[in-house]
C-alpha cells in the first residue's frame, strides 16, 4: 500500500542524493545539477502532501512557482558558468578565487 | 496481490533514484546531464501518480525541455569536447559520504515514523483548480514571478554579453 511516507522516503533519499553532489563537485555545472535534484524532491514533497490532503491546490501552485523559479535560477547561473569560462578558462569553482574567500 | 499502482510506483522511484545517482556519482559531467533526463522524468511520472497532470507536463516542458538543454549547452560550452580527463571531479569525499547517509537516514527514519492524516485522494484533472487558484488566491505571487523571470532574462543577456565598447 502506497502512502504518504512512501514518497517521504523517495524524496528522502532524492535530496540526500542532492546533497552528497552539492558537497562533492568541483565542476559548477555538476553543482548545479545537484541544486536540481534537491529542488525535484522539494517539489515531489509539496504535491505528495496536498494530493494526501484530498488533492488540495495550495501545493501544486507552489511546486509550479518552484519550476518556474528553478528555471529563472538555471538560466542566471549557466550565464554566470559561461562568463566564468571566458574569464577563467576553468569552471572549477574552487579556481575562481579572485576575492580570496 | 499488489495491485498495479504500487508496482508503478515502485517502478518508478527506482527508476528515479536510480538515475539521481548516476547523477551523483557519474564522473564525467555529460553523463550526469543525460542521468538528469532519467531524474526529471522520473519525477514527472511521480507528478502523475500523485494526480498532478500539470505539474507533470510542466515539468516535462520546462525542466527536460529548458533546463536540461541549457546544462547540456553549458557543458559543450565549457568543456574541450574529447578532452579525456575527468571533467567532474569528486572532492570531500570522506566528508561528504558520512554526512549525506546521515541525512538520509535521519530524514527516511523522521518523515516515515510520523503518522500523517490523510485525506482520501481521488483522481481527478488538476488543470482547472490550478488554473482558477492562479488567477484568484495566487494572483499577486503570479504577477510577481513573471516579473521576476523577464529580470532574470535580462540579467543572464547582460552577464554574457561583450562588453561593448
Amino acid at each position: 500500500m502506497i502512502t504518504l511516507n512512501s514518497y517521504l522516503a523517495v524524496t528522502a533519499i532524492l535530496f540526500a542524493l542532492g546533497l552528497y553532489n552539492v558537497m562533492t563537485r568541483k565542476n559548477a555545472v555538476g553543482l548545479l545539477m545537484g541544486v536540481e535534484l534537491i529542488l525535484n524532491a522539494a517539489s515531489i514533497n509539496f504535491v505528495a502532501f496536498s494530493h494526501f490532503n484530498g488533492n488540495h491546490v495550495g501545493g501544486n501552485v507552489f511546486s509550479l512557482f518552484l519550476i518556474v523559479l528553478a528555471a529563472a535560477e538555471a538560466a542566471v547561473a549557466l550565464a554566470i558558468v559561461v562568463s566564468l569560462y571566458k574569464q577563467y578558462g576553468t569552471i572549477n569553482a574552487d579556481e575562481a578565487d579572485s576575492l580570496k574567500g | 496481490m499488489p495491485d498495479l499502482k504500487d508496482i508503478a510506483f515502485l517502478g518508478i522511484s527506482a527508476f528515479t533514484l536510480a538515475s539521481a545517482a548516476g547523477v551523483a556519482f557519474s564522473r564525467k559531467v555529460l553523463y550526469s546531464a543525460f542521468s538528469l533526463l532519467g531524474t526529471l522524468a522520473g519525477a514527472a511520472g511521480l507528478f502523475i501518480l500523485l494526480s498532478s497532470d500539470f505539474i507533470a507536463v510542466t515539468q516535462i516542458l520546462i525542466y527536460v525541455g529548458g533546463i536540461l538543454i541549457l546544462i547540456v549547452f553549458a557543458v559543450m560550452l565549457t568543456n574541450k569536447i574529447g578532452d579525456v580527463k575527468l571533467t567532474n571531479q569528486v572532492v570531500n569525499y570522506k566528508a561528504a559520504v558520512p554526512l549525506a547517509a546521515a541525512v538520509a537516514i535521519f530524514l527516511v527514519s523522521t518523515l516515515t515514523s510520523g503518522v500523517w492524516v490523510e485525506k482520501d485522494a481521488p483522481y481527478a484533472s488538476m488543470v482547472v483548480p490550478i488554473g482558477n487558484a492562479l488567477l484568484k488566491e495566487y494572483l499577486l505571487p503570479f504577477e510577481i514571478v513573471s516579473i521576476v523571470l523577464l529580470g532574470a532574462l535580462v540579467g543572464s543577456m547582460v552577464i554574457v554579453r561583450r562588453e561593448v565598447k
